[in-house]
């Protein structure tokens, strides 16, 4: 065959395969449409995300996103440092979640090396793992009514209560790793923080709180007619497409996917602490914000269980390390995915190579990105302010993204 | 030439006035948000923050002017000085006590609602002008927003004007301090008509859960993203006067405007106007946005048919209720 015969052949194929951009009904190439840049530079695209939104009035007909402005080449990076200068790195990827950033990598880690990791070390980062859901959580709910109701408006009010009670965990964080946010607290076969004197009060005294301030949140957001009239049927995502499309995490169990890593593939202490998965149905924006509430409900129950059942023992099963070539490896490969507050978050390690003591190749699989392929899909037909909201109820996060 | 002169004193005086309240009504909403969102608001500049307009306007008055490059320069200029004309232009006829009032017009009430209505086209000006399709959006959404909400508004403003028999809107205010405020007799037409009255004023002066012209979240700043400086003072100042004045005329259609026992009128319509005034920022403070359609069926299928059901309900109170029209 010639080359431009193939050509052709390609390219006719290629225009035979249905292309989710144009099989939309409302899609009209000779309607007057306005091609809509929104973002990167946009309040409320949660970061640097773009999506160019091509509209007819104020409908989407075709919406394309646009990732990548916040690349720092993190996997390079990985290939260069070596094992134990790694965790404070990856903090920055999911830079709302960063705890359990630090989990998968540092588990992916311990599964290349063969460490094992003492109950202890494994139930505290349970509790690390939820209070950090938790946190996660408020944080999405706040900035997902910001982009409902506008950060001059009733959103901010929610927002700042929000951030309010996320500081009350911080600050739990703070006591145990002296720092609020990146907390380079899991090492390669533990932790490296206990536990402090009176933790475990303060815990349930925080836990106590946000239990009882929810239903607040939820007479302001969920409750609220507002709310309801902007979220029911909004951004409709079907269950077998957010399957096809890699979704995990709470927008996946929204559209109805029983699904949850904690459960299906347990790590840390969850074989010991079950976790009651929450399934949403519908998986309109609705459902994703009841997700979002009824897991936070869930976690908090989880660490109130749990804090009180922390095994005595080492927090560390692995020689602490004091030097960068003490952690080596010959080579293999390992993948391990934890549930994060936002999905799968996944951990790909190739040991061995030039130098032993730093990965071959890391490659990081981040939930948002996989949320994000649904936006094509689910927003045409539906208004701009449905673009934000539909935006909002994913809970991106720029960061990870983009690594 | 008397009137002229009075009606100068008196419009100078009032829209002196309006300014100054409005330099300390935004004091007082960022305090008020500032404690609903368990924070504190305003406290450096000035005893307890007070004089933080001051700051905030001899801010943007220091900010470089831009001017995009293919705007349509004399409308893009024009637009918000025309917002601050119509939105203070509206006072003129509100009564603040028997005697202050700038300019007592037998057709007050039409003169509000003209006045009142034109202040779209200052909108629109801006979002065309701007060149910008961000603020191309929002002066769509401006247009459909106003010219919808026109017609709850004066369905609803109707109301009193045929319980009173009276356009002049000192002569509406007359009548409820010689006979009964409107809000509470009769009752069952006067609580839905101020509420109806209220819904559309708050969408008037683009207030959430109405805002969606400037929807900051979607639109970037809708109609004003593309001003800067003293024009977007200028669009920000109309904003409030014309919230501050549409509480003003919803006191004295529906609350008996300067009516009240035991302290002189002004007090009494201004305590009344700060009332509404106060509970425009509390609704906005607390509640989320509509979206623009949702707006469209609020107004078309729930407060129009109800406006002409209560404009009917007034026409037959009056024809058929003893004593109910004097």
């Amino acid at each position: 065959m010639e080359m431009s015969e193939a050509h052709a052949v390609l390219a006719s194929a290629r225009r035979a395969r249905v292309d989710p951009h144009l099989s939309i009904k409302t899609y009209d190439p000779e309607a007057d449409m306005m091609l809509l840049h929104f973002g990167p530079q946009h309040p409320s695209t949660h970061g640097v995300f773009r999506m160019d939104l091509h509209l007819d009035g104020e409908i989407v007909v075709k919406a394309t996103p646009y990732v990548g402005y916040l690349h720092r080449a993190v996997e390079k990076l990985c290939e260069k440092l070596s094992y134990v200068m790694l965790t404070p790195i990856v903090d920055k990827n999911d830079y709302v979640a960063p705890m359990t950033n630090e989990q998968a990598l540092n588990m992916a880690f311990e599964k290349l090396l063969g460490v094992e990791v003492p109950r202890r070390a494994r139930w505290l980062r349970t509790i690390l793992a939820e209070l950090q859901r938790v946190a996660s959580h408020l944080l999405w709910l706040g900035t997902f009514t910001l982009d409902l109701g506008g950060a001059l408006g009733g959103g901010s009010t929610l927002f700042l209560h929000c951030f309010r009670e996320r500081e009350l965990i911080l600050d739990l964080f703070e006591d145990l790793t002296g720092a609020r946010f990146h907390y380079n607290t899991h090492t390669i076969g533990g932790n490296r923080h206990d536990l402090p004197a009176g933790f475990a009060a303060k815990v349930k005294q925080v836990v106590a709180v946000i239990e009882a301030r929810l239903p607040e949140y939820a007479a302001l957001s969920l409750d609220n007619g507002i709310f309801k009239a902007r979220t029911t049927g909004v951004g409709v995502l079907d269950g077998d497409l957010a399957l096809e499309l890699g979704i995990t995490g709470p927008v996946l169990r929204a559209s109805g996917v029983d699904h949850d890593l904690r459960r299906d593939a347990p790590y840390h202490a969850y074989d010991e602490l079950p976790v009651n998965v929450v399934v949403g149905h519908g998986g309109d924006c609705r459902a994703r914000a009841e997700v979002r509430f009824a897991e936070m409900r869930e976690s908090l129950r989880l660490v109130r269980d749990a804090i009180d059942g922390v095994p005595e023992g080492p927090i560390n099963g692995y020689k602490p390390i004091r030097q960068p070539t003490m952690a080596k490896s010959t080579g293999g490969q390992v993948y391990v995915g934890i549930e994060t507050p936002r999905g799968e978050l996944g951990t790909f390690v190739i040991g061995g190579g030039d130098t032993p003591t730093s990965p071959y190749r890391l490659k990081i699989r981040p939930p948002s990105l996989h949320s994000l392929s649904a936006l094509p899909y689910i927003l045409p037909g539906q208004t701009v302010s449905d673009a934000v909201a539909i935006l909002g109820s994913l809970d991106p996060i720029m960061g990870e993204v983009d690594r | 030439m008397n009137g002229l002169v009075h009606g100068a004193v008196y419009g100078g005086v009032i829209a002196s006035v309006l300014l100054t309240t409005i330099a300390f009504g935004i004091w007082f909403e960022r305090k008020f948000a500032g404690r609903m969102q368990s924070r504190l608001g305003p406290t450096i500049v000035g005893p307890f923050g007070l004089l933080q307009s001051v700051a905030d306007v001899v801010k943007l008055l220091q900010k470089e002017d831009i001017v995009p490059r293919d705007a349509d320069r004399p409308l893009f200029d024009l637009a918000p000085v025309l917002a601050a004309l119509f939105s203070l232009g509206v006072a003129a006829v509100v009564p603040f006590s028997p005697t202050i009032i700038a300019s007592d017009l037998d057709v007050g009430v039409l003169y509000i609602l003209a006045v009142g209505g034109l202040m779209v086209i200052p909108t629109f000006m801006a979002g065309w002008a701007s060149n910008n399709k961000f603020a191309l959006i929002g002066g769509m959404r401006a247009i459909a927003q106003s010219v919808s909400y026109g017609v709850p508004l004066v369905l609803a403003v109707l109301v009193p004007v045929i319980l009173s028999g009276t356009l002049s809107v000192s002569g509406i205010v007359t009548y409820q301090a010689n006979h009964h405020w409107f809000l509470t007799w009769p009752v069952f037409i006067g609580v839905p008509a101020f509420a109806i009255y209220y819904m559309a004023m708050l969408a008037e002066s683009n207030r959430i859960p109405f805002d969606i012209p400037e929807a900051e979240s979607e639109l970037v700043a809708g109609v004003t993203t593309e001003y800067t400086g003293a024009k977007f003072t200028l669009f920000y100042m109309a904003e409030y006067v014309h919230t501050l004045v549409g509480s003003a005329v919803g006191a004295a259609l529906f609350l008996g405007g300067w009516d009240g026992p035991f302290a002189p009128g002004l007090h009494w319509m201004v305590l009344k106007t700060l009332v509404l005034f106060t509970v425009v920022y509390w609704v906005r403070w607390s509640l989320l946005r509509l979206r623009s359609d949702q707006l469209m069926v609020l107004c078309w299928k729930w407060l129009t048919p109800i406006g002409v059901l209560l404009v009917l309900g007034a026409a037959a109170w009056v024809q058929f209720v003893p004593g109910g029209f004097q």
